[in-house]
């Protein structure tokens, strides 16, 4: 459980963090709070020349009012999401899926930024984030551009991220009343979801993504134009898989996680949660 | 690569120099190897199991999780530090009357788990204690006789039980 022999570079802001990142560039890894590359690490699934500390940047540990959405810096720790007033008041489904992650310990050290930028489609907060339109803005050498999530996983771990490019800020949209359901299937509570769902509702408008159901997070349009159209939710939930391509493992079979899928879906887009 | 860096940590209040340390190494492994404070535990390694909590900057996390250099200039405190004069907190003197220790290996990330929950909320409510207590796992006790003692601390701090 020792990682591979590394280098350790610590960045006090943005700036110097793309700096260091262009210098050293594909071998290098930014470490946030270190709650999925550490682990990747010591099992040596991951072997990154430079580590690149931006634990340090406090100044993109922030949640803002912006108005029509929320700004969360990248820095900004699963607990403080969690428990933010401003989360809970307009983006409550974000803050609860923000308490679903890891136990408290984790969530204590884990950022959002982190776990968006790793892109595991079994992580709550991408799903979650995707379901609710955000978009995420990433800085480079050149500036800064915002990537919408939807555009953002590609592959499995994998984003649109380039090399040199470092994930500042999420912007969730406000929900406005929206009601919302966050169902994640585990046999213990702490583990990673089976299946989760991420779904909000307001009138005929949907949005819904899928954990744990493929190599990236999965938007499950197919639901979300049923319920425009005017299906019942029950009716729309059985599309739940339309976009999905889940895998077999020791938990759950392929066959399993896309019946799973459906019945989240449905209970996440019947909850009362507003 | 560096090999031979050199850097503080302030663990339990006292300022100790590491040296002569891969720039790698987590802060469980320096504070059990270096620093010679082997009350938090390692075992899982990959932040599941909570026997190597400890509190960073006020907040419980997994040492194993975090790169020692990583924590330079944040306060860390270890079970060590909770009374430094080498007595038992309410909360260990309630784990040994309760029976909430078998093999012991978790009971100091237990330990420091419970701390922490109680002193950010005063009267958990069982889902609150169990949610507070979930990222540290117990082989030996089933937990019964752990939340017995969450339950006693609770009652004695609130002078219902001397």
């Amino acid at each position: 459980m020792i990682p591979a022999p590394f280098d350790y570079k610590r960045a006090s802001s943005a700036a110097e963090a793309i700096s260091l990142v262009s210098e050293y560039g594909e071998d290098a890894k930014f470490l946030a709070g270190g709650h999925s590359l550490l682990p990747l690490m010591k099992l040596r699934l991951a072997q990154p020349a430079v580590l690149i500390d931006i634990a340090r940047i406090t100044d993109l540990s922030y949640i803002r009012d912006a108005g029509d959405h929320i700004a969360i810096g990248a820095m900004t720790r699963h607990m403080d999401v969690e428990k933010s007033p401003i989360v809970l008041q307009h983006a409550p489904l974000l803050a609860n899926a923000a308490s679903h992650v890891g136990d408290p310990q984790v969530r204590h050290r884990g950022t959002i930024g982190g776990s968006i930028a790793h892109a595991d489609s079994a992580s709550d907060l991408p799903a979650t984030t995707l379901a609710m339109g955000a978009t995420y803005v990433v800085q480079g050498p050149n500036g800064t551009r915002e990537i919408p999530a939807n555009e953002f996983y590609v592959g499995f771990l994998e984003s649109a991220l380039a090399p040199d490019e470092m994930l500042t800020e999420i912007r969730v949209p406000k929900m406005n009343g929206a009601t919302w359901g966050f169902q994640k299937f585990n046999r213990r509570a702490q583990d990673w979801a089976i299946v989760g769902v991420a779904a909000w509702k307001r009138g005929n408008e949907a949005g819904v993504a899928l954990v744990n159901m493929g190599s990236v997070p999965v938007l499950a349009t197919s639901v979300s134009q049923a319920i425009a159209n005017g299906a019942s939710i029950a009716e729309a939930a059985e599309l739940a898989a339309a976009e999905a391509e889940p895998q077999s493992d020791l938990n759950a079979s392929a066959e399993y996680r896309v019946h799973l899928s459906k019945v989240l879906v449905r209970r996440a887009l019947e909850s009362t949660n507003a | 690569m560096s090999t031979n860096e050199f850097y503080s940590l302030k663990v339990n209040g006292v300022d100790h120099h590491v040296s002569d340390a891969w720039i790698g190494e987590s802060l469980l492994y320096v504070l059990r190897e270096r620093l010679g404070l082997p009350g938090s535990k390692g075992a899982c390694e990959q932040g599941e199991c909570g026997s190597c909590t400890v509190f960073i900057d006020g907040a419980a996390v997994c040492s194993c999780l975090v790169m020692a250099a990583s924590a330079v200039e944040s306060e860390i405190a270890t079970v060590e530090g909770l009374n430094a004069d080498g007595t038992l907190t309410d909360v260990q003197e309630a784990f040994v009357t309760e029976g909430a220790v078998q093999c012991g290996f978790c009971t100091p990330g237990l330990v420091m788990a419970v701390h922490h929950l109680l002193d950010e909320n005063d009267s958990p409510s069982e889902l609150e204690v169990k949610e507070a207590l979930s990222g540290n796992i117990c082989r030996c006790t089933g937990y019964g006789r752990i939340f017995a003692a969450v339950d006693k601390v609770v009652a004695v701090r609130k002078g219902a039980l001397s």
